[in-house]
C-alpha cells in the first residue's frame, strides 16, 4: 500500500515539472497570439512583381500564350503574406486589363489558352495579401501562332522513321522473292478446321468483329480476318453471318466479304444481308447476338476485335452451344475471359499478327518483320538503360520521354 | 414490403427479370426483351448521334464559320479553318450515303479508306509512344529491388514471346515461355479484379428489383 502511494506522489511530481518546464513557452504563444489581435492589420501592399514576360506558347497548336514573372519579394520571404496572383490581359499597353485567371502563392507561371492568334496582347501581374494588392510593368506584346513541329517529340521522329524504313525494307524483300518466316499462332491454325467443321455439320458460322468502329485498330484487323475466313467459308460453302453494331463496321465487313467471295469464286454466293446491323448499344448488341447464338446454335464462332464488358457474355453463350470458338483483342482487361471460355485466343499483337499470318501477303509479312526489328531496338534499349542505370553511370530513361 | 408506385421502375424492374430469364434458357420473354432493347437502343443511338454529333459538330461549326465569315469579314471568316474543316467531314458523310445508289455507290468507299488510313497513321504514332516510348521509359529501373527486376524480367520476356519472325525455340522459347507465365498470371490477376466489378454490376441490379422496385430492403 505504501509502495503504491509512493508512485502516485512521484507521477504528481513529474507531472508538475513537466508544467513547470513548458509553462514558458505556452506563457510566451499565449502572449504572441493576443498581441497580434490588439495590433492593427498589415496596411503595406505586397511588392509588386517584376520581369513579366509573355511569348507565344512554344511547340503547340496556336491560340496559347504564356506568361511568367518573378515573384513578389513578400512571396515566401519579406513580410511573407502574399495570398496569390492575378492575371490581367490588355490588347493595348495602356488600355483596361482585365481579370484573366488566378494562380496561389509562389506561382510564377500562367498559360493563357483563351487567345486568338494573331492579336497583340498586354499582360500585368497582380499580387494580393488578401487586403491590398501590387500592380507589375505590362509585358511586352506576344502574339500567339501555331507551329508546324513539336521539337519536344523528336525522340518520336527519330523511332517513327526507324520503324517505316525497317518496315520498307523488309517489304521490298518480301516482294523480291525473299521468304519470311513467321511463328506458328495456335488459333490461326485452327481457323480451316473450324469452317471445316461449320460445313460438316451443316450449321452457321458467327463472325463478330467488336462493338467499336472503323477508327479502332483491332476493329481494322479483324474485318482483315473476316476476309479470310469469308474466303475459306465461300470455298466451303458454309454459311457465315456477321452481326455488327457500327454501321461503318457494317458497310466495311460487306466489303471484305465481297471481295474475298469473289476471290474464291463464289460472287454468286455473297449476299449482302449477312453482314447486318443490330445496335449500337453495347449491351443490347451482346443480348441480341446472345439470342442468335442459342437459337441457330452455330458450329463455329469467331470474335475478333475490341471488346468490353460483354466479351465473357458472348464467349461463355458461345461455349454453351458447343460451338468452337476462335477470339482475338488487344484489349487487356477481355483476353482473360476468351481464354477461360473459347477453345483458341489470340493475345493482343497476334491480332495485328494474323492477318499476315493467313494471307502470307509479302507486304503484310515484311511489315510484321519490320515490327519485329522494332522491338529488338526496344529490347536493346531496356537492356542498356538497366545496365547503366544499375550501375549509376547513366540514366537514359527521359530519352523516351514524351513532350 | 412497399413497391413502387413508378410505372417506369415497374417495366425497368419487369425487363430486367426478362433479360435474366435467359438464365434459364431461350423464352419468349426474353425475345421480348431482347427485340424491345435492340430496337429501343438502335433508334435512340440514332437520335444521340444526331444532335450530339450531326447538329453540334458538323451545322454548329460549320455555323460558326459563316456567323465569322459575315460579322468579322471575308479574311478573318476564311482564316477561320478550324470551323470549315468540318465541311471535309460532311462530305465524307455525304458520299457514304451515296452507297444507297448502286451504280455509284462505289464512291463511299473513298470515306472508308479516308478513315481506314487516317486511324492507321494516328494510331501508329500513339502506339509507339504508348506501347514503344512510354514503356521503355517506364522499364529502364536500377535492378536494386525485387520489384524492379520482376518489372524489367516481365516486360523483357513478355516482348520476347510477342516475336513473330523467331520460332520460338532453345533458349529464346525458354524466355518467350516465361514471358507468357508473366502475361497468364497478369491475365488471372485482371480476371479476379474484373469479376469482382461484375458482381458489383450484379448487386446493382438486385438493388433495383428487391429496393428501388420491390420495397424490400432499405
Amino acid at each position: 500500500m505504501i509502495g503504491s502511494e509512493n508512485k502516485t506522489v512521484k507521477r504528481v511530481f513529474s507531472f508538475l515539472f513537466l508544467v513547470f518546464l513548458f509553462s514558458p513557452i505556452l506563457i510566451i504563444s499565449i502572449a504572441e497570439a493576443q498581441y497580434s489581435l490588439l495590433v492593427p492589420g498589415d496596411t503595406l501592399p505586397p511588392a509588386a512583381p517584376t520581369k513579366t514576360e509573355a511569348f507565344d506558347t512554344p511547340y503547340d497548336r496556336g491560340r496559347s500564350i504564356t506568361i511568367n514573372w518573378e515573384k513578389s519579394k513578400d512571396d515566401g520571404a519579406g513580410e511573407n503574406d502574399v495570398k496569390g496572383y492575378e492575371i490581367l490581359r490588355s490588347t493595348e499597353v495602356d488600355g483596361e486589363y482585365k481579370l484573366i485567371g488566378t494562380t496561389v502563392g509562389g506561382a510564377q507561371h500562367f498559360i493563357d489558352n483563351d487567345v486568338r492568334d494573331g492579336i497583340e496582347y498586354f499582360y500585368r501581374i497582380r499580387v494580393t495579401d488578401g487586403i491590398s494588392f501590387s500592380l507589375s510593368n505590362p509585358s511586352l506584346p506576344a502574339k500567339s501562332k501555331p507551329q508546324w513541329i513539336n521539337l519536344r517529340r523528336t525522340n518520336i521522329f527519330i523511332f517513327a522513321v526507324a520503324l517505316t524504313f525497317a518496315i520498307l525494307y523488309y517489304i521490298n524483300r518480301a516482294k523480291a522473292g525473299k521468304e519470311l518466316f513467321i511463328r506458328k499462332i495456335a488459333g490461326l491454325e485452327a481457323v480451316d478446321d473450324a469452317v471445316g467443321r461449320a460445313t460438316e455439320m451443316g450449321r452457321k458460322i458467327f463472325y463478330i468483329p467488336g462493338i467499336s468502329d472503323m477508327d479502332n485498330m483491332q476493329t481494322i484487323a479483324g474485318l482483315t480476318i473476316l476476309g479470310r475466313v469469308a474466303k475459306v467459308a465461300a470455298e466451303y460453302e458454309a454459311r457465315l453471318e456477321v452481326p455488327v453494331s457500327r454501321s461503318m463496321v457494317m458497310v466495311s465487313a460487306r466489303e471484305v466479304m465481297k471481295e474475298a467471295y469473289s476471290n474464291a469464286g463464289r460472287p454468286d454466293a455473297f449476299n449482302e444481308d449477312l453482314v447486318y446491323y443490330l445496335t449500337d448499344d453495347q449491351f443490347g448488341y451482346a443480348a441480341a447476338v446472345d439470342g442468335l447464338f442459342v437459337r441457330e446454335k452455330p458450329a463455329a464462332i469467331f470474335l475478333q476485335g475490341q471488346f468490353y464488358a460483354e466479351s465473357l457474355i458472348l464467349a461463355e453463350t458461345g461455349n454453351s452451344v458447343g460451338a468452337i470458338q476462335i477470339a482475338g483483342t488487344a484489349a487487356p482487361a477481355q483476353i482473360p475471359f476468351f481464354i477461360a471460355a473459347c477453345d483458341f485466343t489470340l493475345i493482343g499483337e497476334e491480332l495485328f499478327a494474323a492477318s499476315a499470318y493467313l494471307s502470307r501477303d509479302p507486304k503484310l509479312l515484311g511489315s510484321l518483320k519490320g515490327q519485329d526489328v522494332g522491338k529488338v531496338i526496344f529490347l536493346a534499349a531496356i537492356i542498356l538503360g538497366v545496365i547503366l542505370l544499375s550501375f549509376r553511370l547513366m540514366n537514359i530513361g527521359p530519352w523516351f520521354s514524351v513532350g | 414490403m412497399h413497391p413502387s408506385p413508378d410505372i417506369g421502375i415497374w417495366i425497368g424492374g419487369l425487363l430486367t427479370l426478362g433479360i435474366f430469364s435467359f438464365l434459364y434458357g431461350d423464352n419468349p420473354y426474353y425475345k421480348f426483351c431482347e427485340a424491345l432493347f435492340v430496337g429501343v437502343s438502335a433508334g435512340h443511338w440514332f437520335i444521340t448521334l444526331f444532335w450530339t454529333v450531326f447538329i453540334p459538330k458538323l451545322l454548329g461549326n460549320i455555323g460558326i464559320a459563316i456567323h465569322t465569315f459575315r460579322t468579322e469579314g471575308f479574311a478573318a471568316g476564311m482564316s477561320d479553318y478550324m470551323h470549315w474543316s468540318y465541311i471535309f467531314g460532311g462530305i465524307l458523310g455525304f458520299l457514304m450515303i451515296l452507297r444507297l445508289f448502286p451504280k455509284i455507290g462505289w464512291i463511299s468507299r473513298w470515306s472508308l479508306a479516308f478513315v481506314v488510313g487516317t486511324t492507321a497513321g494516328y494510331y501508329f504514332i500513339n502506339y509507339l509512344v504508348s506501347n514503344g516510348l512510354m514503356q521503355i521509359q517506364k522499364t529502364i529501373l536500377p535492378l536494386t529491388s525485387v520489384g524492379n527486376i520482376i518489372l524489367v524480367v516481365g516486360t523483357f520476356c513478355g516482348l520476347i514471346y510477342f516475336f513473330f519472325s523467331k520460332e520460338h525455340k532453345g533458349a529464346f522459347g525458354g524466355l518467350a515461355r516465361v514471358g507468357i507465365w508473366f502475361l497468364m498470371i497478369t491475365f488471372g490477376a485482371s480476371f479476379g479484379y474484373t469479376v469482382m466489378s461484375r458482381m458489383s454490376l450484379l448487386i446493382g441490379r438486385m438493388d433495383y428489383i428487391f429496393g428501388i422496385w420491390l420495397g424490400m430492403i432499405r
